[in-house]
């Protein structure tokens, strides 16, 4: 295949950054899209150029690490898919493509195409876990799931959190990926405790952290790689107006 | 045997398993354990290398108890670590079915499957934690897979006898290593583990024989940083991407475990590589990683290749009696359900004849046709779907259709960082968890064990064994002078990178470093093809260092800086690899010699000569390494021949 | 938003019912009228209830345009930089995106609608004539730019509505898996509704069907 690339290049947090164009021949239909940057560096780096800085990692679609906004669209045109399970065949010979990291004020641009997304390490850490210091658990049958439950828990709680809903989101909001955690945690009964808590204190940082307000336009969950469900985000609304207007926040 | 190529050393001994009854062992050493007293603990420091099952359990726990973590991946977030990718599940021996298992049961299973080149202690105590792992992640909100009863579901698994795994759908790995990360963030929070995303490991500082703290390189800026500690822990997983294409992530190195390596931590058993039978084939030049796909496609699909070679038609055209069904005609009993390593080999042996399929000729088919006429293919669709659509996102094809393709791919290593009972290397102070540790698995892993081990070291075992060298080693602050001596170790090594300015991508050595290892030193080996290696790698080593091209600067986020770095390493490793692989002239678990076979060409032990744990000494650049050997003893599960016919 | 949202929805169905009275004649059209400016008389002073819900509705629409701005913003803040290539949306359908420009042009829309027929100062008939006689001449057959006019932003108001009332529901956390279906449904439902019932006043009028 022969492609026109337009990448987004940006040598560092400071620099202005621009579009710039590329061209390959000879791309396998069959090489992923990851794969297929690889080729662009192996042929910058024997041009005497810079190649193009990308996150990804485990390259199967489970780390999160890869990103990449193409075509406008984020992780590609394929549904429920990351960049780096994203194949060429998806692509027609002789397009052209515009790759452009994610955009967001609390996702700042690191180089080219690499963004810091520590700030969801952040929401996280501010009540996205079940305080259970390690040895004091009980068995683990003490306290059965109903099944519905655990299935919808575990829906939520496939998020890889690679920051996709907020490049998607018209608002740049986060609410997918804080949705998802607070609904994974919420609905299970281990999750009680702190339920209250830790709704407000994750979206109370989650705020802060410079994400947009949610409108519910629902491009979140259709760009979101796990098909993480829109509903995730009427869980949490309900549990933060519980906990704030209903006074469940202690 | 020619020693010319290593040379001989002490024995080395674990002085830290206790003797007794086997299980009253790890009762006994958590006992004699000298405790830290919890008001001292604020001041004392540990550095975890790596946030995998291991080290981000390691990290939450220790935090929780009060030390003070600082706590490092090259990642972007801990979440990332390659962990995460596990699909099958974790072992647990409940005995929630009521089948007759029992900690004794896995403790006998693990070290079978290891092919008896384990330590009995070491997995007895493993087998044990199993039941606690499994408490631990439910109180953390990890959401099992449950019946409808509301009680934890469990499947069974590739070499056992019994359903003990307990699976959270496809993705295990993805919801167990998120409970440690959000334990750990919780920990962040709490102030008690500083993390440092996007920060790799570039050196150990040493002290008195001691390992005393890390430098590091900030990914992002590239500074040289240095951290001093009491204690550091490597849990920086395993090094199957010596390979160039394994299931491993991108980034996953050997670097924080071979610099540990070259300042005298012995590294065990770097030989034993598990070969994942059912993964993606290669197709092109351009591959990067290979993808697995569960084993429990065997259940159903039968595998075969076509009858004569070069046999290029479509497989839809080939009749059935110009098919070879090999795995159902070599093993009759268990047919495709044959253990890992032996339906890996077979594979390879039918491509090597010239009758493997698809591009480049590496692959078997795995066939639906009789599984989707005898069920249905709404049943098959109930069963594999997810897979089957994986397939096809990679591949382009529709495996209801044709056959999927598939072929062996490096998957796990069990060898490591030699560790004693307490987890602790041959250096004082350093603690290996973990796939970078070469305990529990012998020479052979059993599916499902990984998670359990990753797990039960940084949960469990770690935080009970390291108090007592804290408490027995009140140490001054670090010398100045040591650290600058290992900062400029770092230093000058990016420089001499930066200054080679060659004419070949770091990416093209790797990939030929590992198409030697994968040609020579992959699912089989012989003493001609191991000795070919051992001439190709230095050479190739040498190249690497007059014609690698690394662009950029030092002092900016760097990707192929990085690379240089791991692949550098691999090198060393991939000859120390090579080394052991030839020294070892039996057959066992994942390193099978084409030499030691019986007549129907199953691995053959040899426990006599080869009973032991072969821990390697790096004896400096370009001298031979010094072997030295662990004799194993079993006391509790007797060595048999392992037979699937 | 999906409170002061939930008013005015209410309102717009109460708005409804009063305009379709207009097809059961002249009489009874300015009965009702003149009933909303007496409602509780004589307990309550002449035109008291009326003002209350004036001001209610006024309050809501300003926090409403208030709710909608800040979001806005928050939306320019979260974003600083855009996208090179055009982004794609995938979701929702179109009423989603109408939610911003349409809002702004409703609320043109409802300044003219009380110009014209809160305080006469674009109707053609001013303030000396019935209430019914000031809707028949808004929407003489000779000014169809004015039906246009009103049909245009009633179909927007129809949009905002579709996905605004399954909005509300889904912020206020009354949407649940389950309930997803029926509140779609409801929000269709009540959006053509809403939208038939106010586009067949000026549509009847301009074709003469009633006058």
């Amino acid at each position: 295949m022969k492609l026109t690339l337009r990448v987004w290049r940006q040598s560092g947090p400071q620099d202005k950054g621009k579009m710039v164009e590329y061209r390959l021949d000879d791309i396998s239909p069959d090489a992923s899209f990851l794969e297929m940057l690889d080729v662009l560096n192996e042929k910058l780096i024997a041009d005497g150029g810079e190649p193009v800085a990308f996150d990804h990692d485990c390259r199967e679609g489970i780390c999160g690490m890869c990103s990449l906004v193409i075509n406008g669209t984020p992780h590609g045109p394929e549904e429920r898919t990351t960049t780096c399970q994203l194949h060429m065949r998806k692509f027609k010979d002789g397009e052209v493509i515009d790759v452009e990291p994610w955009r967001a004020k609390a996702f700042p641009v690191v180089k080219d195409l690499v963004v810091d997304r520590s700030a969801f390490d952040r929401i996280i850490q501010a009540g996205g876990y079940i305080t259970a210091p390690t040895g004091t658990a009980p068995e683990a049958h003490s306290t059965p799931v109903p099944k519905p439950d655990a299935d919808r828990a575990f829906e939520a709680a496939e998020c890889i959190g690679c920051g996709a809903c907020v490049a998607a989101c018209p608002n740049g909001s986060a609410s997918l990926f804080l949705g998802a955690k607070v609904t994974h945690l919420g609905l299970m009964p281990q999750g009680q405790p702190e339920r209250w808590d830790r709704v407000v204190s994750m979206l109370d940082t989650h705020d802060d952290e410079g994400f947009g307000g949610c409108t519910n336009t629902g491009e979140c969950t259709v760009a979101c790689p796990k098909g993480i469900p829109l509903d995730v985000i009427g869980s949490l609304n309900r549990d933060y107006l519980k906990a704030t207007a209903g006074g469940k926040k202690r | 045997m020619s020693d010319s190529f290593y040379k001989s050393g002490e024995p080395v001994v674990d002085g830290k398993a206790p003797k007794g009854p086997i299980e009253d062992r790890w009762t006994t050493r958590k006992f004699e354990a000298k405790q830290v007293n919890p008001a001292n603990k604020r001041k004392k420091k540990i550095i975890i290398i790596g946030t995998g099952l291991a080290g981000g359990s390691a990290g939450a726990t220790l935090g929780e108890a009060g030390y003070h973590v600082q706590q490092f991946c090259f990642q972007d977030s801990p979440r990332r670590a390659h962990s995460i990718a596990a699909q099958g599940g974790i072992n647990a021996a409940k005995n929630y079915r009521n089948d007759g298992d029992s900690v004794y049961r896995l403790f006998y299973e693990t070290v079978k499957g290891g092919d008896f080149r384990s330590r009995e202690s070491n997995v007895y105590r493993l087998a044990d934690i199993s039941r606690q792992i499994i408490d631990q992640c439910v109180a953390q909100g990890v959401p099992f897979a449950r019946e409808y009863g509301g009680l934890l579901d469990n499947r069974s698994f590739g070499g056992t006898q019994v359903s003990r795994t307990f699976y959270a759908r496809g993705q295990t790995g993805q919801q167990l290593l998120l409970g440690a990360y959000q334990a750990l963030m919780r920990q962040v929070d709490a102030g008690n583990v500083e993390l440092y995303p996007r920060h790799e490991m570039l050196d150990l500082i040493m002290e008195d024989g001691r390992a005393r703290g890390v430098v590091v390189r900030n990914l992002i800026d590239g500074e040289i940083k240095h951290y001093t500690a009491d204690a550091v822990v490597l849990a920086s997983g395993g090094y199957g991407n010596v390979y160039f294409l394994s299931t491993n992530a991108m980034g996953s190195n050997v670097t924080a475990s071979w610099r540990a390596h070259r300042h005298g931590a012995l590294f065990a058993n770097p030989c034993y590589t598990q070969i994942h039978p059912t993964c993606i084939p290669v197709s092109g030049d351009h591959q990067s990683k290979l993808t697995l796909m569960s084993e429990s496609l065997r259940n159903d699909g039968r595998v075969w290749v076509p009858k004569k070679g070069g046999d290029t038609r479509r497989p839809s055209d080939i009749p059935e009696d110009e098919r070879d069904y090999y795995l159902e005609r070599i093993y009759p009993s268990f047919g495709n359900l044959v253990p890992r390593d032996i339906a890996s080999r077979a594979a390879k042996n039918v491509c090597d004849e010239g009758r493997g399929v698809g591009p480049g000729g590496l692959g078997v088919y795995l066939d639906f046709a009789d599984a989707i006429e005898r069920l249905g293919r709404d049943k098959v669709e109930a069963k594999y779907g997810n897979l089957f659509e994986m397939y096809e996102r990679i591949t382009g094809e529709n495996p209801y259709d044709t056959p999927m393709r598939i072929y062996p791919a490096v998957h796990y290593t069990m060898g490591g960082l030699w560790v004693d009972y307490d987890l602790e290397s041959t250096i004082p102070g350093l603690f290996v968890i973990g796939e970078a540790n070469f305990s529990d698995h012998g020479a052979n892993r059993l599916g499902a064990s990984a998670l359990m081990q990753g797990l039960a070291d940084g949960y469990f075992v770690l935080p009970n064994t390291i108090n007592d060298y804290i408490a027995r080693n009140a140490l001054p602050p670090v010398d100045e002078k040591n650290i600058a001596a290992a900062e400029e170790r770092v230093a000058s090594r990016i420089e001499k990178f930066l200054s080679i300015d060659g004419d070949r991508s770091v990416d093209s050595f790797h990939r030929e470093l590992g198409h030697i290892m994968w040609e020579y030193c992959g699912m089989e080996r012989t003493e001609e093809g191991l000795r070919k290696a051992l001439e190709l790698i230095p050479a190739l080593h040498e190249e690497f260092w007059k014609r690698v091209k690394v662009t950029g600067k030092g002092e900016e986020l760097n990707q192929q800086l990085e690379k240089a770095g791991r692949v550098a390493d691999f090198f060393e490793l991939a000859e120390l690899m090579v080394i052991d692989a030839l020294h070892r002239t039996e057959s066992c678990g994942g390193h099978f010699r084409a030499e030691s076979q019986d007549e129907d060409g199953e691995a053959k032990r040899d426990d006599d000569n080869f009973g032991y744990v072969a821990a390697w000494e790096w004896a400096g650049e370009g001298e031979q390494p010094v072997l030295h050997k662990e004799d194993l003893n079993f006391e509790y599960v007797h060595p048999t021949q392992r037979s699937y016919k | 938003m999906a409170v002061t949202g939930a008013v005015l929805v209410l309102f717009l169905i109460a708005h409804m019912i009063g305009n379709l009275k207009i097809f059961l004649g002249e009489g009874d059209f300015d009965h009702y009228a003149h009933w909303l400016r007496t409602i509780g008389e004589p307990a309550l002073p002449h035109r008291v209830l009326l003002t209350i819900v004036e001001i209610v509705l006024t309050v809501s629409v300003v926090l409403h345009i208030w709710s909608a701005v800040s979001l806005g913003k928050r939306a320019a803040h979260a974003r600083p930089v855009k996208y090179q290539s055009k982004k794609k949306s995938h979701a929702q359908g179109y009423a989603t995106h109408t939610m911003r420009y349409g809002g702004i042009i409703v609320a043109l829309f409802i300044i003219w609608h009380l110009l014209d027929l809160t305080f006469f100062a674009v109707n053609p008939l001013g303030s000396d004539a019935t209430p019914y006689d000031r809707v028949i001449a808004d929407f003489d057959g000779s000014r169809w730019y004015i039906t246009i006019w009103y049909v245009l932003a009633v179909l927007l108001v129809g949009l905002h509505l579709n996905h605004g009332i399954w909005s509300a529901f889904q912020t206020l956390g009354l949407r649940s898996p389950r309930s997803n279906g029926a509140l779609r449904a409801l929000a269709g439902g009540v959006a053509g509704v809403v939208t038939l019932g106010f586009i067949a006043v000026p549509i009847s009028v301009t074709f003469g069907w009633v006058s």
